[in-house]
């Protein structure tokens, strides 16, 4: 199956909506059974399991994640958070193997907003992508979120950058 | 100082603590000035300075200090203000300072004990009055200052109990955690989570022994991983004699938050003096880990047999070491409730690595640590939200009281004691010693 650069861009733009949407069930199917989502604490960091991470979930994890948010007795999401993502026009970090058919990476800058009752935050930072072409469209085998104040006391991040 | 009446806020025994204590500005004001003056307050552990000139910065209270690595290779601690114009000498969580901190402002130097190094164009303070001021003496170094087999610890009074008599035997906890490295030796790994609370620091102290809410405050985060792993599975979990799939580490880190009240109940509570205690006397959410291959022997080679069974077994839950410090031995992580203000707190979650031992037990303190320390945690969520509504809920003039009854006995401190495990003792506990360092004697 041949994937185009327009299909990789389209496929981000409508993962970052479906989180708008809080369609999380759907924007779970995204992901390849070994797929993983990662949030670095340090700037800069690469080590993903000996030391702390904010996020290191693999799809069993997301999928609590996304149950936790539909649970009745799910206290921090009464009232519910709403999220909004302003993407960058995604980069193709690897055009030359778009017609090999192999995984793809990208690079997306965002700017993040979370709101629950009277607060609202902002995250800023870029997300790489590493995206698995099947028969069925794209997978993501990785999804990184690089913020640029990791480190910050942050407030409760509720829901998906 | 304006007085605060302890009396009026803790009822004897501290069965029920005033909301003043979670709210009052000025209870927060009178705890910087007391609690945290008097007591052995925790500011970082000597493997983040291994070189000379190394410093790491945090706070006693809220009196920012800086940890350094001094030239003759001990550890001193110096409040982080230019005695000039008050300047913070540094500002980086951590760093190398080199063999001098050099102000930014005025480049007044200071050597990293803390006494003046120069001062630039200096003869115009000649028959000033300069020699008898408190700028001319340097940095402030603080001399009650105690490394304990790594863990540094100030007491910022002059006056007080002295190291040992202030933790007594509650050090056993941190020693367990070290004795756990078959080199007996800790390493600190990464950064620290920092989490921001509009919260009273005490409420997140108070939820370290708190058995009686695991179960109901995060059936919405374990309760779901138990339900999902359980649907993965293809088998009920609660019957043990069944095992057809070996559980993923985050399953086994998180299930046993699900325990039942009875289970909690029979794992006990130890209290010592001076507001310390601890969670898991005989068993604890953390006994059940999988063995890791090698480590066991490497721990009869370092301990012999008999020892390094009686270190692996010992998997106590929280200890709460007063004021704002909590230590998982069994699990490696540290965490400090920083007060800022009186409804608002930031948590740092720090993990240990043990030095020799095989990196699983890293991986397995670093998935512990953003699994549920986390600001993106979901059992942090949990908590979070009932803290807060807690800090908003007490603002009801009708009941101005938190009540702390449950398995309350008259005589139940003094010394080392062992209690029922939902028992709310060790919050008694806590506020038993807060009152006393809040109202003894004079300023200091």
């Amino acid at each position: 199956m041949s994937i185009s650069e327009q299909d990789v861009i389209d496929f981000i733009y409508a993962e970052a909506n479906l989180l708008d949407e809080h369609k999380f069930e759907d924007w779970l199917e995204l992901f390849a059974d070994d797929g993983v989502y990662w949030m670095p604490l340090e700037f800069g960091q690469t080590e993903e399991h000996l030391t702390t991470s904010l996020m290191y979930e693999d799809k069993l994890l997301l999928t609590v994640r996304v149950e936790r948010l539909k649970g009745e007795r799910t206290f921090s999401q009464r009232p519910k958070s709403r999220c909004h993502h302003i993407l960058q026009r995604p980069q193709i970090l690897n055009p030359q193997i778009l017609k090999k058919g192999k995984e793809i990476k990208t690079k997306t800058a965002f700017h993040y907003t979370e709101s629950r009752l009277d607060e609202q935050f902002f995250l800023v930072g870029w997300a790489e992508h590493i995206l698995r072409p099947t028969g069925d469209g794209l997978q993501i085998v990785r999804k990184q979120v690089n913020l640029i104040n990791p480190e910050s006391a942050h407030r409760n991040i509720q829901l998906f950058v | 100082m304006s007085e605060v009446d302890i009396k009026a806020l803790v009822k004897p025994g501290a069965s029920e603590v005033h909301r003043d204590v979670f709210l009052s500005q000025s209870v927060f004001e009178q705890e910087m000035k007391t609690v945290f003056r008097r007591t052995w307050v925790y500011v970082g552990h000597d493997s983040q300075v291994p070189k000379k000139g190394d410093f790491t910065t945090t706070t006693i209270g809220t009196q920012p200090v800086i940890m350094v690595r001094h030239s003759d290779n001990t550890i001193q601690v110096l409040l982080n203000r230019c005695p000039h114009k008050g300047v913070q000498l540094v500002n980086d969580p951590s760093g190398s300072t080199g063999r001098f901190f050099r102000c930014p402002y005025h480049a007044w130097s200071f050597k990293t004990d803390g006494s003046p190094l120069g001062i630039p164009f200096k003869k115009g303070y000649e028959d000033t009055g300069f020699d008898k001021s408190c700028a001319k003496k340097g940095m402030c170094n603080l001399k009650n200052v105690k490394n304990y087999r790594g863990f540094v610890f100030v007491r910022l009074s002059e006056e007080g109990e002295s190291f040992e008599e202030f933790f007594s035997g509650s050090l056993s906890s941190i020693d367990n955690m070290i004795d756990r490295s078959p080199e007996g030796r800790l390493e600190i790994v990464g950064a620290p989570l920092r989490y921001l609370h509009h919260c009273n620091w005490k409420m997140l102290v108070d939820n370290q022994t708190d058995t009686c809410h695991p179960m109901i405050a995060h059936e919405s985060s374990a309760g779901t991983v138990k339900k999902i792993w359980e649907a993965a599975a293809g088998e009920d979990t609660s019957k043990p004699m069944s095992k057809p799939m070996p559980k993923p580490m985050v399953v086994e880190l998180v299930l046993p938050f699900m325990s039942s009240y009875e289970t909690f109940e029979k794992m006990g509570i130890r209290t010592w003096d001076h507001g310390h205690g601890h969670t898991g006397v005989s068993w604890s959410i953390h006994s059940e880990y999988s063995d890791v291959e090698g480590y066991f022997i490497s721990m009869v080679e370092a301990y012999g047999g008999e020892r390094a069974e009686e270190i692996i077994a010992e998997t106590r839950h929280n200890t709460c070491y007063f004021p704002n410090m909590m230590v998982k031995g069994a699990i490696q992580t540290l965490r400090l409730f920083k007060p800022i203000a009186a409804d608002k707190t930031i948590v740092e979650s720090w993990i240990f690595k043990l030095v020799g031992a095989p990196d699983t037990f890293l991986k397995r303190t670093a998935m512990y640590n953003r699994i549920i320390n986390a600001p993106t945690s979901i059992v942090g969520h949990d908590d979070l939200e009932m803290y807060e509504r807690a800090q908003e809920g007490l603002k009801v003039d009708a009941n101005p009281w938190v009540n702390m009854q449950r398995h309350y006995r008259a005589d139940e401190l003094g010394g080392e004691r062992v209690h029922p495990g939902t028992s709310e003792v060790q919050m008694r506990n806590h506020y038993v010693s807060w009152a006393k360092y809040m109202s003894a004697g004079d300023e200091v």
